[in-house]
């Protein structure tokens, strides 16, 4: 029986990443290493090509609203090492955050950035396809936003309070 | 039977008729109301028949399948489900009948029409018992094959007046199924009319009579061809394409609401019955069942032969997955047609040396059925392995592993 | 003279007899293949995340089963799995087993569901869907026994499970084990044999593993390309680690491998729900865990195999009651990731059956 997924502790992949790309700034606690936006590509082709960290399975891309700064939290697998490697990215800028894509190194990031973008509004430079996921095109703000509800204009959930779908202008399915 | 049969007699229902047609003539009246009167008696009957069939065809369809999905089909509306049948007309019929605005109106609402016309035309030829057919054409046959290619027009018509990508993409395929399919059935039904030497149906039926033969036993493979592209031509599963519900909604008839939806769903099972109809006359003997017709009356020996084979068509229906449309074309040019093809060859062949040679009827007929028998099982088989879509030869059933420590089968996973 | 062709547009969805719920593709058809595909979500966005963060966790609970709404039991199970991680909290023995039992259940209600469906699709009206729900009802109504609902259970509950099983559980149980073997022969000599069954499934919407392997798909997509992966073996959870089981794994990465790999996966699920019932304990369902429950700070992701994939829960909580984030990972989005290379270059029908063969559950990909 093959033991456990173990999630690698943070430090022992922090140690591989600054060994093979000492120009990327890291910080690391527990479970995770957490990176600037700016040296996400190379770090994740890192963690892909690695023979060691081996993480070729990008299992989820999550967004989260800290208030005045973003993270984006990367959840990696190994199928063959059978470990988790997790990553986060600090962004800092809360009204136009702006991260690198991940589409060049795992295509399965391809849905989970629409969707963050979508959710969260953090755009994903690089991304082929960068629309919305789930709302239309023209749905004011980003739901998932700490502050959605409290927009100005007091938009509240409901039909009756939502603009037209289309907005001024343009008619017809999109 | 002699005409002066007794007007009673049910075995032949044309004895009813002439014996009040002669009424009538001995009354005095014109040549031309006899006529109209005769014509005006067999249409209602073939319609009460249509009508009938149509109505009793849905509820046993249904019932069918559902026994075959191991389930009650209809039983709710009146005792075992038999009013089921007048409530889906009912329905259909007070429901709105829209029509697409962009489409083409003459055309739209005329291809149902077109549709069903040929479909009740082609009853017009069969053989209902010895003397009972309504028009005893002595090119039957030439005509049914022509009435029911009008379904192509009709096909098209209906696909391309819905102004709509999918039923237009149904009607596509339909035509061009459609088209393929009547190849092997023209050839298959010629390799009957080669054997009997007449095109009328009532005529093979007595022949079939004489030689106290079915032409199942003599024609066992052009049998098989025949059903399969006669259930190509009426679009029915395995081979139902055109209105292929989970694929394009329904196809051809996406656009068609209430009655003129009836239409399309009656003259399914209008064809179904035609088709039954001539299988059961051409290859089984029509209302002939080796002299039971003397105390069974004919009628009754031929509905029950168009009935079990109607049941062969809805259990294909209930049992077989569909076709993608490039492997049914493939089937009906590369399978069908070369076995029909050789089947024609073979017939002329066999009755070549019959009547050469003037051997006897009773010496040859059974050296024929047994090697035509013989050689279709032959043909099948060899064929299947010559021109069959072959697969990679990959097991049917997963590997099995007990545990995910395998690291020689993982991947690269270097695809960006 | 060259013929003057155009390709055309034609959106197949979001109202369509076979598209798995409102879900919608914009393909570009060039004759009848197909040169592009798009495809849009979202029909069913109700917004679960956002909600789930103005909730008790335990109030959360009823959302995990709407999501994936036809293996409900899965969904509970995970989410219960990611809250008893956040605020480690233990499981009573005998609660493991029956998340075990439940959790095997669904999985086999659901791909009963999922192989009739792709049936369904391929063009058997309704047949073999009508055979294997013979079972899936027997299922349901195991269910209907013991939490009264047959398709959004809200069984599970943080710290076990929310019910014992009734006395007439265990008997109905084992009368459907037993004559499941049976039936699952039949199945496989009527589906997998079946002529028109193979060519309308073989080499049919190819996933290659490093192709799976990159655009994140997981669970029977995974393993119908060849690549052994499954979770309740990786990264054990309840009682599986004490369980024997095999994993069923394909060849080629097209839809029948799919197809017969959740064949086989049913009776694997049968073996399993065997032993747990034999190694049942006795003793308490729950564990004590307090009404308004407050997990410490910090984050946790945890994950099991549902029928779909691997489905995982992230839960972000800041010392309150409610979660801080609430995010789902749901197998049935990542696993359209990798829809437009699987579809491009097939007909149009060919792309009906391949997303037949994908399992989608709109309820997932859209939350």
């Amino acid at each position: 029986m093959a033991a456990p997924t173990t999630t690698l502790p943070g430090p022992q992949v922090a140690e591989r990443i600054r060994a093979a790309l000492p120009s990327i700034a890291l910080e690391e606690a527990g479970q995770w290493v957490m990176l600037e936006p700016a040296g996400l590509p190379e770090a994740a082709r890192f963690l892909r090509d690695d023979p060691e960290l081996d993480c070729k399975y990008l299992v989820a891309i999550t967004g989260v609203d800290y208030l005045d700064h973003f993270e984006l939290v990367y959840h990696l697998s190994s199928l063959a090492r059978n470990h988790l490697v997790i990553l986060k990215v600090r962004v800092p800028d809360h009204e136009q955050p702006e991260v690198p894509s991940l589409t060049p190194v795992w295509v399965g990031a391809r849905l989970q950035e629409r969707e963050v973008y979508d959710l969260m509004g953090i755009r994903f430079t690089g991304h082929p396809n960068l629309q919305r996921l789930f709302l239309w095109e023209g749905f004011p703000g980003h739901p998932l936003r700490k502050d959605f509800l409290t927009l100005p204009g007091g938009f509240k959930p409901g039909l009756q309070r939502f603009p037209k779908e289309f907005p001024e202008g343009q008619e017809g399915s999109p | 039977m002699p005409l002066l049969a007794p007007w009673y007699d049910f075995r032949d229902l044309s004895h009813a008729v002439h014996r009040m047609l002669d009424a009538v003539a001995d009354v005095g009246g014109p040549d031309w109301l006899i006529y109209v009167l005769s014509a005006v008696i067999g249409c209602a009957g073939l319609g009460i028949l249509i009508g009938g069939a149509v109505i009793f065809n849905i509820w046993l369809e249904r019932r069918l399948v559902g026994r075959i999905q191991v389930r009650r089909g209809p039983n709710r509306a009146g005792p075992w489900g038999l009013l089921q049948p007048i409530a889906d007309t009912l329905k259909l019929i007070q429901k709105e009948s829209l029509t697409p605005r962009a489409g083409d109106f003459i055309v739209f609402t005329l291809a149902p029409v077109l549709v069903f016309v040929p479909a009740i035309l082609a009853f017009a030829v069969f053989p209902w018992g010895p003397g009972m057919t309504f028009t005893d054409l002595n090119v039957g046959l030439l005509y049914i094959i022509a009435i029911t290619s009008v379904t192509v027009l009709a096909v098209f018509m209906a696909g391309w007046s819905s102004n709509n990508k999918y039923s237009l993409l149904g009607a596509m395929r339909g035509i061009a199924m459609l088209i393929s399919y009547e190849i092997p059935a023209v050839l298959t039904l010629l390799g009957v009319v080669i054997f009997a030497g007449t095109m009328s149906i009532s005529g093979i039926v007595l022949w079939q009579e004489d030689m106290r033969i079915w032409l199942v036993v003599l024609q066992p493979l052009p049998l098989l061809i025949y059903l399969v592209t006669a259930a190509a031509e009426i679009n029915r599963t395995p081979t139902d394409i055109p209105e292929a519900e989970s694929e394009l909604v329904a196809g051809y008839h996406t656009e068609y609401s209430g009655i003129k939806f009836g239409m399309f769903y009656a003259v399914e099972l209008v064809n179904g019955v035609a088709v039954s109809a001539l299988i059961a006359s051409l290859y089984f003997g029509g209302w002939w069942l080796f002299g039971l017709n003397q105390w069974i009356p004919g009628w009754i020996i031929f509905i029950g032969k168009v009935y079990a084979f109607y049941f062969v068509l809805i259990w294909l229906r209930g049992t077989l997955p569909r076709f993608r449309i490039d492997q049914l074309m493939g089937f009906a040019w590369k399978f069908l047609l070369p076995l029909s093809l050789i089947n024609i060859f073979l017939v002329a062949l066999e009755v070549l040396i019959w009547v050469e040679y003037e051997v006897s009827a009773a010496v040859v007929l059974p050296i024929f059925s047994a090697v035509n028998i013989a050689l279709a099982g032959l043909l099948v088989v060899a064929w299947t392995r010559l021109m069959a879509f072959h697969f990679e030869r990959l097991p049917k059933r997963p590997r099995m592993y007990g545990d995910i420590a395998v690291p020689a089968e993982q991947p690269t996973g270097t695809a960006s | 003279m060259p013929i003057h062709t155009e390709p055309f547009v034609v959106n197949i969805g979001p109202q369509h007899p076979s598209t798995h719920g409102v879900f919608r593709m914009r393909v570009t058809l060039d004759g009848e293949r197909i040169i592009d595909v798009e495809m849009v979500v979202g029909y069913l966005h109700r917004s679960m995340e956002k909600l789930a963060e103005e909730r008790t966790y335990t109030q959360n609970i009823p959302f995990t089963d709407r999501m994936d709404y036809l293996a409900a039991m899965t969904g509970n199970l995970a989410y219960c799995l990611a809250a008893e991680k956040l605020s480690g909290i233990p499981v009573p023995e005998r609660a493991s087993y029956l998340r075990v039992i439940f959790a095997e259940l669904q999985r086999m209600a659901s791909h009963a569901m999922a192989i009739g469906i792709y049936l369904n699709d391929c063009g058997a009206w309704h047949t073999p869907l009508m055979y294997l729900f013979r079972e899936r009802e027997k299922i349901l109504d195991l269910f209907e026994m013991t939490c009264g609902a047959r398709l959004t259970t809200i069984y599970m509950r943080i710290g076990g499970v929310a019910f014992d099983i009734p006395d007439e559980f265990i008997p109905a149980l084992r009368a459907l084990l037993g004559e499941l073997p049976e039936r699952m022969s039949e199945y496989e000599d009527l589906l997998v044999e079946n002529e028109i069954v193979l060519m309308r499934s073989r080499d049919v919407g190819v996933l290659p593993p490093d192709l799976a392997v990159a655009a994140s798909v997981s669970g029977p997509m995974l393993r119908g390309s060849g690549i052994v992966w499954d979770i309740r073996k990786a990264d054990p959870y309840c009682a599986y680690d004490r369980m024997e089981f095999d994993i069923p794994v394909g060849y080629n990465g097209d839809c029948y491998d799919r197809l017969i790999v959740r064949l086989e996966e049913m009776r694997q699920s049968a073996r399993i729900v065997e032993q747990a019932l034999e190694q049942l304990p006795g003793g308490p369902i729950r564990a004590e865990v307090p009404l308004m429950l407050r997990p410490p700070v910090g984050e946790t992701y945890s994950r099991i195999e549902s029928p779909k994939g691997e489905l995982g829960f992230y839960l972000v909580s800041d010392g309150g009651p409610t979660p801080y984030r609430f995010k789902v990972r749901s197998p049935s989005l990542l696993n359209l990731s990798a829809l437009k290379e699987m579809i491009v270059g097939m007909t149009v029908a060919d792309a009906v059956v391949t997303l037949g063969s994908i399992d989608i559950n709109l309820g997932e990909v859209d939350r």
